[in-house]
């Protein structure tokens, strides 16, 4: 779960580390009034979920009162690569002096923490790691030990930080650890972390990473992320425990487990469809589950076409077959569905949907078949073979 | 032979009184898996089916000696569970439980190293390990596969039935199927499981079953490369999932330029694997290089 840059700073807020006092707020006239209460000069920043803001004119400096407003005004609403500007982050500008990067995150190579650090931020740290990898000091932790520090500081002193702000670095660098391991972070990462001209070290970005799985220890984090820019039918997927990805294709796709469905949208692509969605029905679905699942599908006005690639293992084939009929006498949908039903009690799952003769449904008796077949009707091309 | 279970294992179950916990159970009974006992604390002295059924790993062992643990306990409890299991001298640990917080598995990964190197851990977030014929430790439906010399190590349940599912109908068997499970912190990496399939008599050749996110399909090419005469047939799945989002499993993400299919499948190619581009691709493939398909079995029973 990814946070807002207001979010994460209010999280390293949380947890002792430096940040400039801020406002979030949603309206122009709450802009103006927030920045009077930081104090000019201050820096407007859409929150939006995607990198590039600022070369995207997502963030402005304004002097007064007017500025702000037209700042704000032309900020909120903006798109982002996609990502509408609901909320602006106003916080009092910073006088720069060093523009520093620290990141704490998983490796999972190494299954320790991994932390970062560089006296070149401000910039791509992928482009510092690739262009100049002796700037970007990567030291792991021991995850039972925790950082100490001696090991921040040791961090800081080989970045090659300043020597007068050593201390300053390493009290960053241990919060940010604390952020990372206190809330259950994938990723902690300040770019900038920034010196001033008074030697103040001070997180000016925050990217921040969230466990989904370990939400449950941190109810007061459950209503943090882009609520505002979430996708609608991913939303309502989430409610109702379905794993739901939306993506920019035609053909709405289901599929029972992760491997498979993921499996599913490559072998469509490869016979030149363009999958819709990915959703993972999960294991053990029953009818009702199914039936759910094809109103998902539905939601979204751009499938011309439905493939349903079921393995059964836990989930019976049966099942799926039964939760298909009542969706359909329900929904009535209007676009065709390709089925693929293998696995446990496949026969009867094939033999209800036979009897059921539901309008615009095929059979397919291979996933690479089933691919070919829906690819065909979302063109609008006919197939063979009704079920 | 074959690896980590066969008709030796002494199985024992933590989650046992609870619904998909004693539904696996019973089942993996009947395939043949000697299932010694279970624990879920509080209710040491019930039993489940005729299964005893102890308060801790530690009576459990003291009463019926299991070398197998299977978890199924709801996510908060699992960590604690593991390291238990372990504590108390169990040697295979398979965890089917999915959902446990990245960083619990990152402390049940760095404890076991450091304090119970001799014990094991597949999964979390997996379907568990089938030797076809002997033993089925999870939630594998078995009658997809027959006994033979093919070991299949995968990150996707799923995913595997069907490769696995492909493999049988040409008439060829497992040794041992492995599901090291969808999260960012297995307990075991391919390269574990490669190990063991390259050790055992049983198993003639290994299909990988990977997917994106992390590096373990990189590291599973350099150990190929340096370590493996068998042949291995890998199939990479997720090359249209886009970046920065979690396709079903908590792993299977690519973040920014790393942890793509088509880096992973190029590691491998690179290192003389084969990668099969559809999952009845990959299957032929193995079929192929098993020397064609086997006579008279043309669907696995």
């Amino acid at each position: 779960m990814d946070l807002l840059e207001y979010q994460g700073k209010q999280l390293f807020a949380r947890h002792g580390l430096r940040v400039s006092s801020g406002r979030a707020v949603a309206g122009v006239e709450d802009a103006v009034a927030a920045a009077a209460e930081v104090g000019y000069p201050v820096v407007i920043k859409a929150q939006v979920l995607i990198g590039g803001r600022g070369k995207a004119g997502g963030v402005k400096l304004a002097e007064d009162e007017a500025q702000t407003r037209e700042h704000a005004g032309n900020i909120l609403g903006m798109d982002i690569r996609g990502h509408t500007v609901h909320t602006l982050w106003i916080e009092h500008a910073s006088d720069i002096a060093s523009e520093y990067y620290a990141s704490v995150l998983l490796d999972r190579s190494a299954k320790k923490p991994l932390v970062m650090f560089s006296v070149e931020g401000g910039v791509d740290i992928e482009e510092v790691a690739e262009r100049s990898p002796e700037k970007l000091v990567r030291r792991h932790v021991d995850p039972l030990g925790g950082l100490t520090r001696e090991q921040a500081v040791q961090i800081a002193r080989d970045g090659g930080a300043d020597a007068d702000v050593l201390e300053g670095v390493a009290d960053a660098l241990t919060a940010l650890y604390e952020v990372w391991l206190q809330e259950d972070a994938t990723l902690a990462e300040i770019n900038p972390l920034i010196v001033t001209p008074q030697r103040e070290v001070r997180a000016l970005d925050a990217k921040v990473s969230l466990d989904g799985n370990a939400l449950y220890r941190h109810p007061e984090n459950q209503s943090l992320s882009d609520t505002a820019n979430e996708d609608p039918i991913e939303r309502r997927a989430k409610e109702q425990g379905v794993q739901y990805v939306k993506l920019d294709g035609d053909i709405g796709i289901l599929g029972n487990g992760a491997g498979l469905v993921m499996s599913t949208l490559d072998v469509v692509a490869q016979a030149g469809g363009r999958p819709a969605n990915f959703l993972d029905a999960g294991g053990g679905s029953n009818a009702e589950k199914i039936e759910q699942a094809v109103e998902l599908l539905l939601a979204n006005d751009a499938v011309k076409a439905v493939l349903f690639n079921i393995f059964g293992g836990i989930t019976r084939c049966d099942e799926v077959a039964q939760g298909l009929i009542a969706a359909f006498q329900r929904i009535k949908p209007a676009v065709p569905f390709v089925v693929r039903l293998d696995g446990t009690n496949d026969r009867e799952g094939r033999r209800l949907l036979q009897e059921a003769a539901l309008p615009n449904v095929h059979a397919a008796s291979t996933m690479n078949e089933a691919a070919e077949m829906v690819v065909a009707l979302a063109a609008g091309e006919p197939v063979g073979a009704r079920a | 032979m074959s690896v980590l279970v066969d008709e030796h294992t002494r199985l024992a179950v933590a989650g046992i009184t609870g619904r998909e916990g004693s539904f696996h159970t019973l089942n993996n009974r009947a395939y043949g898996t000697s299932v010694v006992g279970g624990v879920t604390p509080g209710k040491g002295g019930q039993n489940v089916e005729g299964i005893p059924v102890f308060d801790s790993w530690q009576q459990a062992m003291e009463q019926c000696s299991p070398d197998t643990a299977m978890i199924f306990v709801p996510p908060r409890f699992a960590a604690d569970s593991i390291l238990e299991a372990a504590a108390a001298g169990v040697q295979l640990i398979v965890a089917i439980t999915e959902g446990i917080p990245a960083h619990d598995e990152l402390r049940v990964y760095n404890v076991l190293a450091r304090e119970h190197p001799g014990a094991r851990l597949v999964g979390p977030n997996c379907p568990g390990i089938l030797s076809p014929g002997k033993a089925n430790v999870g939630i594998i439906p078995a009658s997809f596969f027959r006994a033979g010399n093919v070991g299949v190590v995968s990150r996707s349940g799923t995913l595997t039935y069907q490769i696995g599912n492909e493999i049988a109908q040409a008439g060829f068997g497992c040794s041992t199927i492995v599901g090291i499970g969808g999260d960012p912190v297995p307990g075991s990496s391919f390269v574990d499981v490669l190990e063991l399939f390259e050790a055992d008599e049983q198993t003639d050749l290994v299909v990988l079953s990977g997917e994106i996110g992390g590096s373990a399909e990189e590291e599973a090419a350099d150990y190929i490369a340096a370590h493996m005469s068998k042949p291995v047939v890998a199939y990479i799945a997720g090359f249209t999932a886009p970046a920065g989002k979690q396709m079903g499993h908590a792993g299977a993400i690519v973040s920014g330029s790393s942890g793509t299919a088509a880096a992973k499948a190029l590691a491998l190619e690179a290192k003389g694997v084969r990668v099969g581009r559809t999952p009845t691709e990959t299957a032929a493939i193995a079929v192929e290089v098993l020397g064609g398909a086997a006579v008279g079995a043309a669907h696995a029973d």
